[in-house]
C-alpha cells in the first residue's frame, strides 16, 4: 500500500509531465529529494524527464513560491527600466501550492510581482510539514542517518538506535495552527481537499509573550534572537521578500549595522517582521531555514494576529480582497497610535 | 610530548587549575545559546555531543565583531579622529572539546591570514584543546578533506576518549604548558594507552572514503572548464542566497570593515560578510561583477575547491558539514566536489 505521500508523489510527477511535455509551461517548480535524511530540495524541472525527479513528502518546508518571481522574470528578455514590457505571450511555469503558498501566490499576483496568466499553479491540500529540528529533539540530538515516512508515523535511526515518533507530535506550530491547509487558488488540485480546520488558540503563542511584562518581553527577545548570525536566511527563504535591494543591502545610505551587536540583529528582526505585516500567511519558511533555530515566525505571526483583530483580514485569501497595508478606511482602528496621552510602554 | 591519562574527576581538576589563567570556552549543551561556544563555570568534563557544534571554532579567530581601533569624533576633543588602540581585557582563553575539523581550519585560515596581525593575535590569545570523535556523523566527510577523526592538526592538547577516560597528548609547546597543570591529577600514560589511540588512528584511516588527496587533482583541473560546468545552474535554481553556508563555515574568513559611531565615540569593527550576498562585490561606480546568483554559487565553490588550493595548497573546507546539514535548500557540499572531480 503506498503511503498519502507517494500518491501525491505519482500524480504531481505525471501532471508535471504532462505539462512539460505539452509545451504548456517552460519549467516547473517543485521538490526532489535531498542527499540527507529528513531533506528535500527545491527542483525546477526544466525537461520532461525532469518530472521524475520530483518527490512529495512531510520535509516541504521551504515555501516554493519564494521561486516564482525571480523564475518568471529569467523567462523574459531583457529590458532596461522604463522600457516597454515585451509583446506577445511569455512562458508560463508550473508550480506546487499548498494552502499558505498558493496564497502567497495570491499576494504576489496582487503586488504585481507574478502575472496570474503565466503560472500554472498545481495545488496540494496541506497534512501539515514536520519540523526536522523537533525530529532531532526528540531523539536527543542523536545522528539520524535513516527516515522513514508513513501516513501517522516516523520511524528514525541512528547508529545504536530506532525510534518511532507520531507524525503530529512533530508537525511544525504554524502548521498546527493554521486553519487553511487547501490551497485557494489552482488551476489542477491534487489529492482531497482537507477543509478548514477549527483550531482553539491559534495564537495562544502570540498571547503567551503578550501576556508577559515589558521587561520579560524584552528579556524573550533578547534571548531568542541572541544566537542570530545574521545570514538571512529568513528573508530569503521568504516569498514576501523580493524587493531587487534589501534595506539591510543598502549601503548609502546605510539603515542598519553589520554586525551581529543586539542592537543591529533586533533591528535587523524587527524590520523584517514589519514589512511582511498584513502579508504573511505564516508559512513558517523563515523559521523552518534558520540555522540557530530562532523563533522569528512570532514577530510576523504576531502582527497576523493584529492584522486579523483590526482590519478583519488575512492574507491572501482571495485576489479581490484589497491589501489591508494599502486600504484606507476611515474606520480604522486608530488606538494604537502614539500620543501623548499614550501610556509609555502602552500596548495599543 | 607530554602524554598523560585523565577520568572525568581529573578533567575537571585541570579544567578548574586552567581556568585560574584563562577564560575556558566549551561547546553549550542547550537553551537559547545551544550550539554557541559558552564559558565554563563548573569545572566539570562537559558533555559534548557527537558531531560539531553549530557555531565553528573559527568565533574565536575572528571575534564577531573585532574592534580593530578606536577614534572620537568630538571637534574639541585634541584626539579627535585620531585612531587608538581598543583596550583588550588581557584575559587568554582554552576553547576545549574542538572537533578536529574545527581545530584543523584554524591552520588552513591562517594560510590566507600570514599578514593579518589580528588573526595572528587572536591564534595567540587561544589555546585548543582538541577531542578527538569516536563517532562519525551522516554529515561528516573529513578524511575526503585531508583531515582525520583522529586529527590532531591545529590542537595544542588532543584528547582521546578510552573506556570513560580521556588520553591526554600534548601537540605543542604550549599545550605542553597547559597539560603540566594536570600533573597532579592524572596518570601517567601506560603502553596499551598508547596503543589503544594507535589503533584507533589506524582504524580511522582505513575507514575513509574513495576520495584522497583532492586538491592534488583539483590543482591539476583546467580553472575554465570547472568554471564553465553545467551543473552550476541547477544548483543555482534552488540557492536562496542566504549566507548560512558563509557564516557557519570554519574557513570561511571573508569581512567587511565599518565604522561605527555614537555619542562623539567611534569605532572601526571587522565583521563576517559573505560571498553569497550581492553587496559582497557591489562596486563604487554601481557595476557588480558576481550580480548575479549563480556567479555567487559558482565563486564560493570555486574558492574553496579551485582558488585556494592553486595559491596554498590545500582545499579550503575539512568536512565538518555544518553546511551540508543547515543548508536550507540541501545544496551539499560533497555532491559539488565529486562533480568537480569528475570533470
Amino acid at each position: 500500500m503506498s503511503t498519502v505521500n507517494e500518491k501525491i508523489t505519482e500524480k504531481i510527477r505525471s501532471e508535471a509531465q504532462r505539462l512539460l511535455s505539452s509545451g504548456e509551461i517552460a519549467a516547473f517548480i517543485g521538490y526532489e529529494a535531498g542527499s540527507l535524511p529528513m531533506s528535500v530540495r527545491p527542483f525546477v524541472a526544466r525537461k520532461p524527464e525532469d518530472a521524475s525527479r520530483l518527490v512529495w513528502n512531510s520535509f516541504c518546508v521551504l515555501n516554493l513560491a519564494n521561486y516564482l518571481p525571480a523564475l518568471l522574470k529569467s523567462f523574459e528578455p531583457p529590458r532596461r527600466p522604463g522600457d516597454p514590457p515585451p509583446e506577445g505571450p511569455l512562458p508560463k511555469v508550473g508550480i506546487l501550492a499548498t494552502g499558505c503558498w498558493s496564497r502567497n501566490i495570491v499576494v504576489q499576483i496582487k503586488e504585481n510581482q507574478v502575472d496570474r496568466d503565466r503560472v500554472v499553479i498545481v495545488g496540494v491540500p496541506s497534512r501539515g510539514m514536520v519540523s526536522a529540528r523537533k525530529v532531532k529533539e526528540a531523539v536527543g540530538e542523536r545522528d539520524i542517518q535513516a527516515c522513514t515516512e508513513e501516513d501517522h508515523s516516523l520511524k528514525i535511526s541512528g547508529e545504536g538506535f530506532e525510534q518511532e515518533l507520531n507524525r503530529w507530535d512533530v508537525v511544525r506550530d504554524n502548521c498546527k495552527t493554521c486553519v487553511h491547509p487547501d490551497p485557494v487558488i489552482y488551476d489542477i488540485l491534487i489529492g482531497d481537499p482537507a477543509g478548514e480546520r477549527q483550531v482553539q488558540d491559534r495564537f495562544a503563542q502570540v498571547d503567551e509573550i503578550e501576556h508577559k511584562s515589558l521587561e520579560e518581553r524584552w528579556d524573550w527577545f533578547a534571548d531568542s534572537f541572541s544566537s542570530c548570525v545574521r545570514c538571512y536566511a529568513c528573508r530569503n527563504a521568504c516569498p514576501l521578500c523580493y524587493c531587487p535591494t534589501c534595506f539591510v543591502d543598502d549601503s548609502r545610505p546605510q539603515w542598519v549595522g553589520k554586525s551581529t551587536e543586539q542592537t543591529d540583529t533586533m533591528l535587523f528582526h524587527i524590520l523584517r517582521a514589519y514589512h511582511c505585516a498584513g502579508r504573511c500567511t505564516d508559512c513558517g519558511s523563515c523559521e523552518s531555514v534558520c540555522p540557530v533555530g530562532i523563533p522569528m515566525r512570532l514577530l510576523t505571526k504576531k502582527l497576523n494576529k493584529d492584522v486579523l483583530e483590526m482590519y478583519g483580514s488575512e492574507a491572501g485569501m482571495s485576489l479581490d480582497e484589497p491589501l489591508p497595508l494599502t486600504t484606507y478606511n476611515p474606520a480604522d482602528p486608530q488606538g494604537f497610535v502614539l500620543t501623548e496621552k499614550s501610556e509609555k510602554g502602552g500596548d495599543r | 610530548m607530554k602524554a598523560l591519562k585523565l577520568d572525568r574527576n581529573a578533567i575537571g581538576q585541570w579544567l578548574s587549575a586552567m581556568a585560574g589563567e584563562r577564560d575556558i570556552y566549551v561547546p553549550a549543551p542547550d537553551g537559547p545559546a545551544k550550539g554557541t561556544w559558552t564559558l565554563l563555570t563548573d569545572y566539570s568534563m562537559p558533555e559534548i555531543k557527537p558531531g560539531v557544534p553549530a557555531r565553528p571554532v573559527k568565533n574565536f579567530l575572528f571575534p564577531q565583531p573585532e574592534t580593530l581601533l578606536k577614534f572620537s569624533t568630538v571637534p574639541t576633543d585634541p584626539n579627535c579622529c585620531l585612531p587608538s588602540e581598543p583596550e583588550e581585557n588581557g584575559r587568554k582563553n582554552v576553547v576545549f572539546g574542538v572537533r578536529p575539523c574545527d581545530a584543523r581550519s584554524i591552520g588552513l585560515n591562517a594560510l590566507a591570514c600570514k599578514a593579518d596581525t589580528y588573526y595572528q593575535a587572536n591564534m595567540e590569545k587561544n589555546a585548543i584543546i582538541g577531542l578527538t570523535c569516536s563517532q562519525v556523523c551522516s554529515t561528516c566527510f573529513c578524511s575526503e578533506t585531508g583531515g582525520s577523526p583522529m586529527g590532531t592538526e591545529g590542537c595544542d592538547v588532543s584528547l582521546t576518549e578510552i573506556d570513560g577516560s580521556y588520553i591526554a597528548r600534548a601537540m605543542t609547546e604550549r599545550g605542553e604548558a597547559l597539560l603540566a597543570l594536570a600533573e597532579s591529577s592524572g596518570k601517567e600514560v601506560t603502553d596499551s594507552d598508547i596503543s589503544a589511540v594507535e589503533a584507533l588512528e589506524e582504524k580511522a584511516r582505513a575507514g575513509s572514503d574513495e576520495i584522497r588527496n583532492p586538491e592534488e587533482q583539483l590543482r591539476a583541473k583546467d580553472l575554465m572548464e570547472l568554471y564553465n560546468a553545467p551543473f552550476w545552474q541547477e544548483l543555482a535554481d534552488r540557492c536562496i542566497n542566504c549566507g548560512a553556508c558563509t557564516f557557519l563555515c570554519p574557513t570561511c574568513y571573508c569581512f567587511d570593515i565599518q565604522d561605527e559611531t555614537l555619542h562623539g565615540k567611534g569605532r572601526r569593527i571587522r565583521c563576517q560578510d559573505s560571498c553569497m550576498f550581492p553587496l559582497f562585490t557591489l562596486h563604487a561606480s554601481g557595476h557588480n561583477p558576481r550580480g548575479q546568483k549563480i556567479q555567487r554559487v559558482r565563486n564560493r565553490f570555486m574558492h574553496k575547491m579551485k582558488y585556494f588550493p592553486d595559491r596554498f595548497g590545500p582545499i579550503s573546507c575539512v568536512g565538518c558539514g555544518r553546511c551540508v546539514r543547515d543548508c536550507p535548500v540541501n545544496i551539499d557540499i560533497r555532491e559539488v566536489m565529486r562533480s568537480l572531480l569528475h570533470i
